[in-house]
């Protein structure tokens, strides 16, 4: 009599498991093909299993409320008629227990048939779909090499690529340093991973802009076109002595934003006479506050930083010391300072064309929220080189955020048309005292550059302190 | 519970509109709304319409075989479940409870007609003389399709939803253009034909069915479209999909639409030969919508009990076309205990046909596969066809694992 196992099959569609929750039969029952024998639950459904086989069940193979793999046996039923050990003559009806025992030891040590008819097969169609493939090669028979190589001489080395193909993804199936791969996984569309792939950049090292700190496409072009300009570059760089001089030096012409760039600080450094101001601020209540309106639902989807307080801070400041958010002009009937009751709010962005500084019209209007948008909208345009020429003008005073590049301060020049610039140094932890004692916190400076035919030395400083007091407590802001 | 609809979408509907819409949308659980019945579920016959003249012109052994075609076609349905149960499908589409739905339509169909199935019309399929066997192959995954429909004009199962009936609307126009090109070449026209859309209250919510109505009503296709309105698209209830009975739809595009009972294979069977003829004669789209249930689950890999109660699968039980018919056939007297004897029997001979036949079906061959690229021999496939034989024959287990993958 031979044995017969019915692997736990994919009742659903993909399954890799379920919970046999009650046996309908037991050890010495006689089954036919359909009859109920077990009672599972998968992940999707509460379902029946019912005999593929007829014959005498002779042992389960699985326990109740437990999880089964899809694929493992569960059951083995002896095949075609019971076995005449089980079934006796005298009136009893049910086995005897050792002729029960006996029937399941021989059972065990009876080879497991692979075919049950010629030319079935018994072995479950999806029992095992779920699960990988065991990664095993199949052997190859030896004289099969020079039969192969012999119809096509370019037939061999076709398939050689294919079976290489798996080897190098082995990197990214090993299961711990996947999870921690995960967790510090830096955020990117798929399309934007291939193209980081196909070029080889890592993209934790492309500075990242989108909207949820995710690395976009545009950041990635930029970041390509930078690094192919400058590190393919490098090698060749220096030129030997042994050449001309003049054909040592790279000629580049100063045209676009280069050209405009140069002209508009020119103007600014020689006409308007600077004068620069610095100030520390313990910036530790900002972060604080930024890291608390990046978790607030109001501010979801919306990218806030430090810049968004500053921002604010300035507008708030230069209301309190209008004579900063003026302009210089000279008339032929004499000079005239236009003090401006609006604030375009100039941001100085670094674009793939050049320095640019797009304003936010009437910033004093917005909302902090619909400021960190606008600053959100501001970037993204610039980035991608699509500012347009009414978004740069009518500025009355710029912020140049110094601090994203890690700068900790510098002199800015004025923009032509303002009187005064103010640079936002990095943000990083210094030791600082308060109280008496000397404690980390969360430093940055603030430089301002104002036009001293307009905004005397006291007026820009109190400027200055003003926008300091509200970096070091933004909570002043509800004032 | 089914019942309840979404309702802020509606805001700017009079309320009076939306009320009148809800109270239609209500009563249609009621099953008796505008619905053609022949045999109630006493198994009782309703003479005195147009549709029941036409059912009592069935000879006893035709009554007779519509009966055999529903309960054989549940027996295979049995077995074709328990087969996926047992790991040697790896899916199927249980069609219990939509039997006279399907025998009463299949059978409404001539030769000639041309028949567009979703992937739960075993019954039609059995009535278009497909090898039921045959059906198991896609669901073995060993075809993408099964059986030759040029030879039963049963096309292939189409798995995507509502994709068939684009398909069978352009086969329709088909007939027509066939038809006008006959008549101006002055050659014999064969028999008028028609087509059968099936789809069910799921796909009705498609984009494909109304590109469908559209074009079949402009040029008066001669197109079915038979809507089996089983009541759920996986858990989604029709009332959800339809603040309306659905056969309501015809009318916005300009043919008629009827309702009718899905458990009643006579009256389906009057209402689509009605339906079919009035196509073959050139007065263009009918839509069906057959009102029934889908007794079992929506796959086997689905659990009804998750979304619907026990109470209304058993009402639903009482309605069952089956039961419903056998009682019509022994108060009418045209069966006997015998008859359905040999029904059982019949259908267990075909179950146990089929799970032979499923078990011995042949794997596929990538090499099949090559062979069936192009229509024609081509040389540059049968060369890689060639190379890839020999390559799969230098395994040292070649034997054992050829077709395998």
């Amino acid at each position: 009599m031979s044995k017969q196992i019915f692997n736990l099959p994919d009742v659903g569609e993909g399954l890799t498991e379920a919970d046999i929750v009650s046996w309908k039969v037991k050890p010495g029952d006689t089954v036919a093909i359909n009859d109920v024998l077990c009672e599972i639950e998968t992940a999707k459904s509460l379902v029946e299993l019912p005999s593929p086989y007829e014959g005498t069940v002779l042992e389960l193979l699985a326990p109740e409320h437990e999880t089964i793999e899809v694929g493992s046996p569960i059951i083995a039923i002896g095949a075609g008629t019971p076995n005449p050990a089980g079934t006796t003559d005298d009136g009893g009806a049910t086995p005897s227990a050792p002729a029960a025992a006996d029937a399941v030891a021989e059972a065990v040590n009876a080879p497991v048939p692979q075919l049950q008819e010629p030319g079935v097969e018994i072995a479950p169609l999806v029992g095992s779909g779920p699960k990988a493939d065991a990664v095993k090669r199949r052997p190859r028979k030896q004289q099969a090499a020079p039969a192969a190589s012999a119809p096509a001489a370019s037939a061999p080395p076709k398939a050689a690529p294919a079976k290489a193909a798996p080897a190098p993804a082995s990197e990214e199936t090993v299961p711990a340093p996947a999870v921690a791969r995960l967790l510090t996984r830096v955020l990117a569309k798929p399309p934007v991973r291939r193209i980081a792939k196909e070029l080889g950049i890592n993209l934790a090292e492309v500075p990242a802009t989108g909207l949820r700190g995710e690395v976009t496409r545009a950041d990635l072009v930029s970041y390509q076109a930078q690094r192919e300009q400058e590190i393919a570059a490098a090698p060749t760089f220096w030129e030997g002595a042994k050449k001309p001089q003049d054909e040592r030096i790279e000629v580049i012409p100063v045209r676009g934003v280069r050209k405009a760039t140069a002209k508009a600080m020119v103007d600014s450094a020689f006409s308007a006479p600077h004068v620069s101001i610095f100030v520390d601020v313990d910036a530790s209540r900002t972060m604080e506050f930024v890291q608390r309106l990046k978790k607030s639902r109001d501010f979801e989807g919306i990218k806030v930083s430090p810049l968004l307080i500053l921002a604010k801070a300035v507008i708030w400041a230069a209301a309190r010391n209008p004579s900063v958010n003026s302009e210089w002009v000279s008339q032929t009937t004499g000079d005239e300072i236009h003090v401006k009751h609006f604030m375009n709010l100039g941001i100085a962005a670094a674009t793939p064309r050049g320095l640019l500084v797009p304003n936010i019209k009437n910033a004093q209007d917005l909302s902090l929220k619909e400021l960190a948008v606008a600053l959100n909208d501001l970037a993204t345009t610039a980035r991608a080189g699509k500012t347009k020429p009414a978004d740069m003008q009518g500025g009355t005073l710029t912020i140049t955020n110094i601090g994203a590049l890690g700068i900790d301060i510098g002199t800015p020049i004025i923009n032509p048309g303002e009187v005064a610039i103010v640079a936002f140094g990095t943000i990083k932890q210094k030791p600082w005292v308060v109280s008496g004692e000397v404690i980390p916190r969360w430093i940055t400076t603030l430089g301002g550059s104002f036009d001293h035919r307009v905004v005397d030395g006291d007026l820009s400083a109190r400027f200055m302190a003003d926008v300091a007091a509200i970096m070091e407590e933004p909570a002043l802001l509800l004032d | 519970m089914a019942g309840e609809l979404p309702t802020t979408e509606f805001d700017e509907i009079p309320d009076e509109l939306l009320d009148e819409l809800e109270a239609i949308a209500h009563n249609r659980t009621e099953g008796h709304v505008q619905m053609v019945q022949l045999v109630d579920e006493e198994g009782h016959f309703h003479n005195g319409t147009r549709f029941s003249e036409r059912a009592r012109r069935l000879s006893r052994d035709e009554l007779r075989g519509l009966y055999r075609d529903m309960a054989i076609i549940r027996r295979f349905d049995v077995e074709a479940t328990a087969l996926q149960r047992q790991g040697q499908l790896a899916l199927w589409p249980p069609g219990r409870g939509q039997e006279a739905a399907q025998i009463g339509s299949g059978r409404a169909t001539r030769p000639q007609d041309y028949i567009f199935p979703t992937y739960r019309e075993h019954g039609v399929a059995l009535t278009r003389g497909v090898e039921l066997g045959e059906l198991l192959r896609l669901f073995r995954g060993v075809s993408n399709g099964g059986w030759d429909p040029t030879e039963t004009n049963f096309h292939l199962y189409t798995l995507v939803l509502a994709a068939q009936v684009p398909h069978a609307v352009g086969y329709a126009m088909g007939i027509q253009r066939d038809a006008a090109r006959a008549k101006a070449t002055g050659q014999e026209p064969g028999d008028p034909a028609a087509v059968v859309a099936y789809f069910g209250d799921g796909a009705s919510s498609e984009g494909d069915i109304h590109e469908s109505m559209v074009f079949a009503a402009s040029f008066k296709a001669p197109v079915v479209f038979f809507c089996q309105n089983n009541q759920w698209a996986i858990s989604i209830p029709t009332q959800v999909q339809s603040r309306i009975p659905l056969h309501n739809r015809a009318k916005g595009y300009g043919f008629p639409g009827l309702r009718v009972d899905g458990n009643d294979v006579l009256a389906v069977k009057a209402v689509t030969e009605w339906a079919l003829e009035r196509a073959r004669s050139g007065k263009g789209p009918v839509l069906i919508e057959a009102y029934t249930y889908r007794q079992g689950a929506h796959t086997t890999a689905d659990d009804p009990t998750k979304y619907r109660l026990t109470e209304d699968e058993q009402a639903w039980l009482e309605k069952d076309p089956i039961a419903r018919f056998e009682k019509f056939l022994r108060a009418e007297g045209h069966a006997d205990d015998e008859f359905f004897a040999s029904v059982v029997d019949e259908g267990d001979a075909l179950a146990a046909k089929s799970r032979k036949e499923v078990l011995a079906f042949e794997p596929p061959t990538l090499a099949g596969e090559m062979a069936n690229v192009y229509a024609e021999a081509h040389p540059l496939v049968e060369e890689e066809r060639a190379w890839h034989l020999q390559y799969e024959a230098g395994f040292a287990d070649a034997e054992t694992q050829e077709g395998g993958h």
